[in-house]
């Protein structure tokens, strides 16, 4: 018979066992890069190795020195148009998209499937499908455009116009993932207090801003800080529609290129530079964190008052 | 005398019709770019220019064939195919025994172990990439799928450990209690009776890691530079600029690259959303 000790031993093991293989995994490709991040940002680099401790001398670079300092507010205005834009144009017309689609009409499912499609695809697909659509010369975006009438336009080719396409397909890739987190946050109010207000004589309109809005408070929480983080790590859709330099010109240069640029180097950022490109990814983790921590408690605050 | 009512009330029947007008109309923007990307693979460029909107003239397939045996396509499809299966393998085995170890054991440090995980929920782990890179070098592992492999593992794992936690926890101990009475070992228990039970779990933690690395460009991008390790999306850049005047060539490889997911998105559509959508909708 094994006595208690053993057997509490040989439980130890077992749990230790389970656990071994995640949190080696996790602490190797997740904490340790995380932390050596955070040294890395104080350190010039001679190529793939840290030559010498220069304190917040990156730091002041990026935020502070000329031309760095102009790329980096550049780029940090354009992640708040995207955040904006994407709040604004894709989350409010997928709300009411989830409006729609909790009425269950008929093919009210065909819909969801479809609304969501373009969202299991790779931003690379989407990036490039749109990028031929946009072509001046033989987009279909210009040839529908000129059956209303309406003169061509060098959609990503124009300063004015290229971030707000990217923008736009952006919205086109994912609108289906808010509208659905929307419509289950809908779908959980249940029906009896949409009826109940419905009896009261609420027409769609109060429904949805007045009954329907506050009770899905938390979804919007969810979709803000969603939306939020996506922005401002965009990368994949400006790469492949504008480039590593957010053509034309910089006018679509966002945080995630331009930190790229300045780790692995590039004619507008300087040469490889890991310790600007980690200062840089320090600097958007804390802003991240930060934002992210005040909006969450607002939010949540809000949820509790609506 | 009753109060007027604010807002005249459209029949039921008429708003219905509108609502769903919209619908359509939304389903048509959401469809019309893929299936012009299908019916322009079909197409040679002199029709793909003068007659956008036309279906192709002919069936030919000269263009999808071309991306097959040109190109490596087949190549980049395996390399995806590896790494997705392999990363997702290795996160739903050592996701299972860690959730297991939290869930259904009491230990000290559970609970700071449990928000270790939870801490990597939090982490964009894009921001950490030059340590990685880094790291993989000095392991040997850079440009290797492996390397891959195991970034894309550390990323997953807290998500997973935290739906099947929350899910082993809420299934109830009888059945584990009588088997344990009855002398079975601990792993027997985890593999034939919680395993089977958490089959609903495993599959939202599949969907919900696949997907992302099935598509994901950005660390392919930077970690891998040998061609014939090239993953799908990163390959399609390669592709795309390689052809670049040929647009019949390039609608079929956006095809070809999008047709694998779709079909699989097609016929487990509801796995997907809730798998996708799964932490988001609580």
């Amino acid at each position: 018979m094994t006595t208690r000790a053993a057997r509490r031993w040989r439980q130890g093991a077992w749990i230790t066992l389970l656990l071994a293989p995640a949190l080696i995994i996790l602490a190797g490709f997740v904490t340790l890069p995380l932390l050596a991040a955070l040294r890395y940002a104080f350190y010039a680099f001679d190529g793939l190795a840290p030559a010498g401790f220069v304190g917040t001398a990156n730091f002041e670079t990026i935020l502070f020195e000329a031309p760095y300092a102009a790329w980096t507010m550049r780029a940090l205005g354009h992640n708040a148009i995207v955040f904006v834009s994407l709040m604004l144009f894709q989350n409010g017309l997928a709300y009411l998209v989830a409006f729609a689609l909790l009425k269950t009409l008929p093919g009210h499912r065909l819909h969801q499937v479809i609304v969501f499609l373009p969202v299991v695809l790779s931003a690379v697909i989407v990036g490039f499908l749109w990028k031929l659509m946009l072509h001046p010369l033989f987009g279909v975006i210009n040839a529908a455009l000129a059956l209303l009438g309406i003169a061509p336009h060098p959609w990503l080719g124009d300063e004015n116009t290229a971030l707000g396409a990217i923008i736009l397909t952006n919205a086109w890739h994912w609108l289906g993932f808010p509208a659905l987190i929307f419509l289950a946050g809908m779908q959980r109010i249940g029906a009896e207090t949409l009826e109940a207000a419905r009896l009261d004589g609420a027409g769609d309109w109060v429904l949805l801003r007045h009954i329907i809005w506050p009770l899905v408070a938390p979804a919007t929480t969810i979709v803000f800080t969603l939306t939020f983080i996506g922005s401002f790590n965009w990368f994949e859709l400006p790469y492949v529609m504008a480039g590593l330099t957010g053509s034309p010109g910089g006018a679509t240069d966002v945080l995630g290129l331009y930190a790229y640029r300045l780790a692995f180097g590039s004619a507008t950022a300087g040469l490889q530079d890991f310790g600007r490109g980690s200062a840089m990814a320090v600097l958007m983790f804390l802003f991240l964190a930060m934002v992210s921590a005040v909006a969450l408690k607002f939010l949540r605050r809000r949820e509790m008052e609506l | 005398m009753g109060k007027p009512l604010r807002h005249p009330v459209m029949p039921e029947r008429l708003k219905n019709s509108a609502i769903q007008i919209l619908l359509v109309i939304n389903a048509v923007i959401m469809l019309f770019p893929l299936g012009l990307m299908v019916l322009s693979s079909f197409k040679s460029n002199a029709e793909i220019f003068d007659s956008p909107f036309a279906l192709p003239a002919t069936l030919d397939f000269s263009n999808l064939l071309r991306v097959w045996q040109d190109t490596e396509f087949l190549q980049y499809l395996g390399n995806s195919m590896i790494i997705t299966g392999a990363s997702v393998m290795a996160i739903l085995v050592t996701g299972t025994l860690a959730a297991y170890a939290l869930a259904r054991y009491r230990f000290r440090f559970s609970n700071a172990i449990f928000l270790f995980f939870l801490a990597g929920l939090m982490v964009p782990l894009k921001l950490a990439v030059i340590p990685l890179f880094i790291e993989l070098d000095t392991l040997g592992l850079l440009d290797t799928r492996l390397g891959l492999v195991l970034v894309y593992v550390a990323m997953g794992l807290p998500s997973a450990v935290f739906i099947l936690t929350g899910f082993l926890r809420s299934l109830p101990g009888e059945l584990e209690e009588s088997a344990r009475i009855e002398g079975a070992s601990e792993a027997r228990i985890l593999w034939q009776i919680m395993l089977p039970l958490a089959r609903p779990a495993l599959v939202i933690a599949a969907i919900q890691n696949a997907v992302p690395i099935w598509n994901d460009f950005f660390f392919p991008l930077i970690f891998i530079t040998t061609d014939s390790r090239k993953t799908l999306p990163q390959g399609l850049t390669v592709f795309m600029g390689e052809y670049n005047t040929d647009w019949g060539v390039l609608f079929a490889g956006l095809t070809l690259a999008a047709l694998p997911i779709t079909l699989v998105y097609i016929v487990l559509s509801r796995h997907f959303i809730a798998g996708m959508t799964a932490g988001a909708v609580k």
